[in-house]
């Protein structure tokens, strides 16, 4: 970290630069080895040698479905590092600010790392201008912090965020809650009512696509959410399913107009217990109507 | 060529002095009052968007008087060193000693650099605790000379007159409504003993409040700000 004073013990110019309101723009200027994207010059080539991929935990899959009212976003609670579970109560779904959450699947230290920093960015932004970004504003602001990151990506330590929030400006409650993913090149895609992201991806959108309906509840979403991570968990190995005798649940959280809420503990646990039993009698969950 | 004036330095820093206490004494003023579960902070300022006081960071807030573009400057100073070391560190250690401690020094080297004019402000960087008694609220003037304030503080103008009031009739643990009463009563009394009607169009009304999670800043407006004077008044 560069000193906070020089001079006659005096704040550094960039503290008193005036029009610039991002945080990670005023990290630039200031403190530029903070910034996760910086390091990737001090690498050259893959990381940990030729073919042989760095052995550092992988976060792995995040869902998101949107209801009558909102947006529901869920993550199962592995991380792997190759064949080897890294940690087993890992938490990837975060609060990023008031109405909005964030996901993230890919190398975890960077996107946790990210997150942070998109929080304070966020937060940054209110209190120098004293409102909130709009919704794609934040979404745009998150791709650029990705995009900064492909030099990292391309030496394999990608981070994959899902982000989803309440969009305040949208007058119709029902199509309020929006979800958008991002490619490593920091693509921004507006998502339609769900998407996954992460090794278990395709299975839980391919639940999805069955679960999903126009009518749904909150309640709806998030059971929709824990089938959809369940059945991520069922078919890839890196996708951790509800560990009953830990008593780890995936951790959900959703985005109303009232703003941002975590599914409580024992709430889920009930709705995990219910999800289980349903699946002992049939292992691949509800059946779609035809 | 004449040999310039010799000015000594006690004159010199007498009318910088001068200079930053007669630009603060034009503006309206500002008071910053513990109440049962924070701290309130009232100003006279007939703007929406261009505000007195501020959030800084998680249990931190700023309120000031002077000339805007001055402690605008010094408010988004303090933002960025909040957020700087929290991000760096962690969030817990962000305090309001750290904020007002950078804006001591920035202030003071303001004051006696021979190249720029002092600045005209006054500021109060406050900090919520957990209880009342971990409240700190740090008064800075123009010169850059920190005091650490307990229950109350006014500043700007008329200063002096409202901290007269304040100290006859501030009373701890207070409830929200009969703090910003107070305060507001304060505020609208001239010193020739006339007193002013204030309505909340013409007040900016925050509080940290200790009870309100991770971010305790919240700003009164609107009908809110319109019930809770009208609860102080009717209190009385």
């Amino acid at each position: 970290m560069a000193s906070a004073t020089d001079g006659f013990g005096r704040l550094p110019e960039a503290f008193h630069q005036p029009g610039v309101h991002s945080f990670t723009d005023f990290l630039s200027m200031h403190a530029p080895d903070l910034l996760p994207g910086r390091r990737a010059a001090a690498l050259s080539g893959p990381v940990g040698g030729q073919g042989a991929p760095l052995e550092v935990p992988h976060g792995t899959t995040i869902v998101a479905v949107t209801f009558n009212g909102g947006v529901v976003m869920a993550g199962d609670r592995r991380a792997t590092m190759g064949n080897i579970i890294a940690q087993r109560d890992i938490e990837k779904v975060f609060q990023a600010d008031e109405h909005s959450c964030v996901g993230i699947a890919g190398t975890a230290g960077i996107a946790i790392e990210l997150v942070r920093l998109f929080q304070v960015e966020l937060e940054h932004y209110e209190k120098l201008q004293g409102a909130t970004l709009s919704l794609e504003g934040k979404a745009n602001r998150l791709s650029m912090m990705i995009r900064s990151n492909l030099p990292m990506a391309m030496q394999g330590l990608a981070v994959v965020p899902l982000y989803a929030g309440y969009d305040l400006l949208v007058a119709d409650p029902a199509g309020a809650g929006r979800i958008f993913s991002f490619d490593v090149t920091g693509g921004r895609y507006e998502e339609h009512s769900f998407h996954a992201v992460g090794s278990g991806s395709m299975f839980a959108r391919g639940a999805l696509k069955k679960f999903f309906r126009e009518d749904f509840t909150r309640d709806d979403a998030v059971r929709a959410c824990v089938e959809a991570l369940y059945d991520a968990a069922d078919d890839d190995s890196a996708t951790g399913g509800p560990d009953l005798t830990r008593r780890i649940f995936p951790v959900v959280v959703s985005c109303t107009v009232e703003g941002f809420s975590r599914v409580p503990e024992d709430a889920l646990g009930e709705l995990v217990g219910r999800v289980v039993e349903d699946r002992m009698n049939r292992p691949g969950g509800p059946a779609a109507r035809l | 060529m004449s040999a310039p004036f010799y000015v000594s330095p006690e004159q010199l820093m007498k009318d910088r002095a001068d200079y930053a206490r007669k630009g603060i004494a034009r503006g309206r003023s500002n008071v910053v009052l513990q109440y049962q579960d924070g701290i309130l902070f009232v100003a006279e300022n007939t703007s929406k968007a261009l505000h007195k006081i501020s959030e800084v960071y998680d249990r931190i807030a700023f309120a000031a008087v002077g000339r805007y573009n001055e402690f605008e400057n010094l408010r988004v100073a303090g933002v960025r060193l909040a957020d700087l070391t929290g991000y760096t560190y962690d969030r817990r250690d962000v305090t309001g000693r750290t904020i007002a401690n950078a804006y001591a020094q920035t202030l003071g080297a303001i004051f006696s650099g021979a190249g720029e004019k002092p600045y005209e402000v006054e500021i109060v960087v406050a900090e919520v605790g957990d209880t009342a008694d971990g409240d700190t609220i740090y008064r800075l003037t123009y010169d850059g000379s920190v005091a650490e304030e307990h229950d109350y503080v006014a500043m700007g103008g008329q200063a002096e007159h409202i901290t007269g009031v304040l100290r006859e009739r501030y009373e701890e643990g207070a409830s929200l409504a009969a703090a910003l009463h107070l305060a507001v009563s304060a505020l609208s009394q001239q010193p020739d003993g006339e007193s002013r009607e204030l309505a909340a169009d013409q007040l900016e009304v925050a509080a940290l409040d200790r009870t309100r999670g991770r971010r305790a800043f919240r700003r009164f407006v609107g009908p809110q700000l319109t019930a809770l004077l009208a609860q102080g008044a009717g209190a009385q």
